[in-house]
């Protein structure tokens, strides 16, 4: 299969496109998503290529849109729905936590929701506490969604078919920062099945835990780990959430004996807590130290460019928490 | 839309199946047969019942939790939901719904909904489908009066309105949001009002009448399948039981109770059955058929099993976990 370079924003384009060229179920709806494209341009060109009655703007109603995304996938359709903001999605909690998440089982199988819920989340540019929040772990929580966080194009591309291509309801988060980054894409149908890690760098010393936007400070902690302390860090992208490759992650730890989750949604109650507990369960007796964890600060996202610098992780900070888990 | 002798004889049945039905689920709950909560509504068969007689085949409904009535119209038997509600793997979901969540897609049936306006934004969607599609099938969701002072009921009739849905907003205005009386919760006289805010009709109908309800519903049904949108239909009913099992209804007068029970709509729906021609025996056999039908059906549900253990992954997506 022969790849080219895309930006994010385009290889979730791409997979939109193709699934709803092959799929006359397949439709998109969302805030400004039409004839404007969406606000970070991920649909733009598909109102032109398919029309109103498959690319449809919604009224600012999110209850209403995502339990009509609902309703129709209930009944034979395969809907994707675009929250503009991951913090909207809180309008519409109950749609996604009572409704989707439960029919298939409340109905004894009688009902599935193959719906696809596409957001972005994530702080940067000032975006603020009620533009910025990583919400994951709530959904996490709650059984029901399937949820993916990609954090490159090629992986967004291919998460996103198969979200489309699911028969149980999946959540697609985007990160805000990531439209423009390019890397090389699969041309035409590419799938990448959820629950499957990617290594990005091996390593024998430690074993950093990471997704979305934060592979970025991860992967960058990992070259100065090398550089500056001669330390190997094995970097595994989870790619999903839920599920989670327990597999690729054990086999991992077992082999480094110390891990680090990272990520930036706050680090109370969050994915760190789970993996972290997990692993260290499935790993015990070959953990060298506890299984650190690293989020956002526990207070709202700030305003302000130099407070906003306080609140992302960065690469040091994972350098640090490398080192005192090393006990270097 | 005037009801022929056949319509009013099996509208006759049917609401007596669901009072019946809702008697003995009371007696159940209350014997200990099953838990959790059941939510009737005895005395507002009429709602139901013209409902389903004003649409055809292959309409949709989405009840709430109140939804036995809207189950047993469109055509679930008695055993598979007497079975569901005691959590049995031969109900209709298997036990996994209970009382409150009863639903079937090849009946269809929405699954009952425990959030009260939540089944509105989900009946837009199934309109939706009809509509994309071009199919002409009307989803009719029904919800309390309580319900209408909810975000998603307000988001629903604003979706539906816009995009021209065929869908029926039915309210049954029973009076009481669960035990407070609606014009406690809400500023109007009429919730149908509130239907000219979204730009769709609002119509008040008796809802102790099933002729009328079937007149009003079949009026929104040819409006929807032509493409004109939804309507909002708000039908005057009332629960002669409590919200809940232990609701003593110690919020409402026993005169009004006995009002409205003089306006029985089964007893109506006879007294129409007699004055076109039926006898008293005749009435009175079709009463005999249904509690037989009921007695049967109860006593069967009663004797099947509960779901095996096992299989409580039945309906789980692949990555839940299902095992400690």
């Amino acid at each position: 299969m022969s790849a080219r370079e895309l930006p994010y924003r385009e290889a979730i384009r791409e997979a939109i496109q193709i699934e709803m060229q092959r799929d006359p179920d397949v439709f998109i709806m969302g805030e400004d998503i039409g004839s404007y494209g969406g606000i970070y341009k991920v649909t733009k060109g598909l109102y032109e290529e398919f029309g109103p009655e498959r690319v449809m703007d919604t009224p600012i109603s999110e209850a209403g849109f995502v339990g009509a995304a609902i309703g129709a996938a209930m009944v034979g359709k395969r809907p994707i729905v675009e929250l503009m903001f991951m913090d909207f999605s809180l309008v519409a909690a109950d749609q996604i936590l009572n409704q989707a998440g439960k029919q298939r089982f409340m109905s004894g199988d009688d009902f599935r929701v193959p719906m696809t819920i596409r957001t972005q989340q994530g702080a940067g540019g000032g975006v603020g506490a009620q533009h910025g929040q990583s919400l994951e772990a709530l959904f996490m929580h709650i059984p029901g969604f399937a949820i993916a966080l990609p954090s490159t194009a090629a992986d967004a591309k291919g998460l996103m078919a198969t979200a489309i291509r699911m028969d149980d309801p999946t959540m697609f988060i985007e990160h805000k920062t990531l439209y423009a980054e390019k890397d090389p894409v699969p041309e035409g149908e590419y799938l990448i099945p959820f629950g499957k890690a990617a290594i990005r760098t091996e390593g024998s010393d430690i074993t950093l835990i990471s997704y979305s936007a934060s592979m970025l400070p991860t992967l960058k902690a990992a070259e100065l780990l090398k550089t500056n302390h001669g330390i190997n860090a094995e970097v595994i992208d989870l790619r999903t959430i839920v599920p989670v490759d327990w597999a690729t992650l054990t086999a991992s730890v077992m082999k480094t004996g110390h891990g680090i989750v990272i990520h930036e949604a706050h680090r109370r109650g969050g994915v760190g807590a789970e993996i972290a507990a997990e692993l260290t369960q499935r790993t015990w007796g070959t953990l060298a130290a506890p299984i650190a964890r690293i989020g956002g600060l526990d207070i709202p996202i700030p305003f302000s460019p130099s407070l906003e610098a306080v609140w992302h992780i960065q690469p040091e900070d994972i350098v640090n928490t490398a080192l005192r888990t090393l006990k270097k | 839309m005037s009801l022929s002798t056949q319509q009013l004889e099996e509208a006759y049945a049917e609401m007596l199946r669901i009072r019946g039905f809702e008697e003995r689920a009371q007696e159940l709950y209350a014997k200990l047969h099953f838990k959790g909560s059941t939510h009737l509504g005895i005395g507002q068969e009429a709602v139901a019942v013209g409902t389903r007689l004003g649409l055809q085949d292959g309409d949709l409904v989405a009840p709430t939790y109140r939804g036995h009535a809207y189950a047993l119209a469109w055509g679930m038997t008695s055993f598979s939901l007497f079975a569901e509600l005691l959590g049995r793997e031969a109900g209709s979901n298997h036990g996994r719904g209970g009382s409150k969540h009863m639903g079937s897609a090849e009946l269809g049936v929405i699954p009952g909904n425990a959030i009260v306006a939540a089944n509105l934004p989900i009946a837009c969607g199934t309109a939706l489908r009809a509509k994309m599609d071009g199919d002409d099938e009307v989803t009719v969701v029904v919800f309390g009066d309580g319900a209408t002072n909810q975000a998603a009921f307000h988001e629903a009739m604003n979706l539906a309105a816009v995009w021209d849905l065929p869908v029926i907003f039915l309210c049954e205005n029973n009076l009481y949001s669960e035990m407070t009386p609606i014009k406690d919760a809400v500023k109007v006289d009429e919730l149908s009002i509130r239907a000219s805010a979204y730009g769709m009709p609002g119509v008040r109908v008796d809802g102790m009448s099933v002729g009328a309800v079937a007149d009003v519903v079949s009026q929104a049904a040819a409006r929807a399948r032509s493409g004109q949108g939804p309507t909002f239909i708000e039908a005057m009913t009332y629960r002669y039981c409590g919200h809940m099992p232990g609701d003593l209804c110690d919020y409402r007068t026993r005169e009004e109770e006995a009002e409205w029970k003089s306006r029985d709509a089964i007893e109506a729906c006879e007294t129409l059955l007699i004055a076109a021609g039926k006898t008293p025996a005749e009435t009175a056999a079709i009463r005999a058929q249904v509690e037989a039908d009921l007695n049967t059906a109860e006593a069967e549900a009663l004797a099947s099993p509960l779901p095996d253990p096992s299989t409580i992954n039945r309906g789980a997506a692949a990555w839940m976990e299902t095992s400690r």
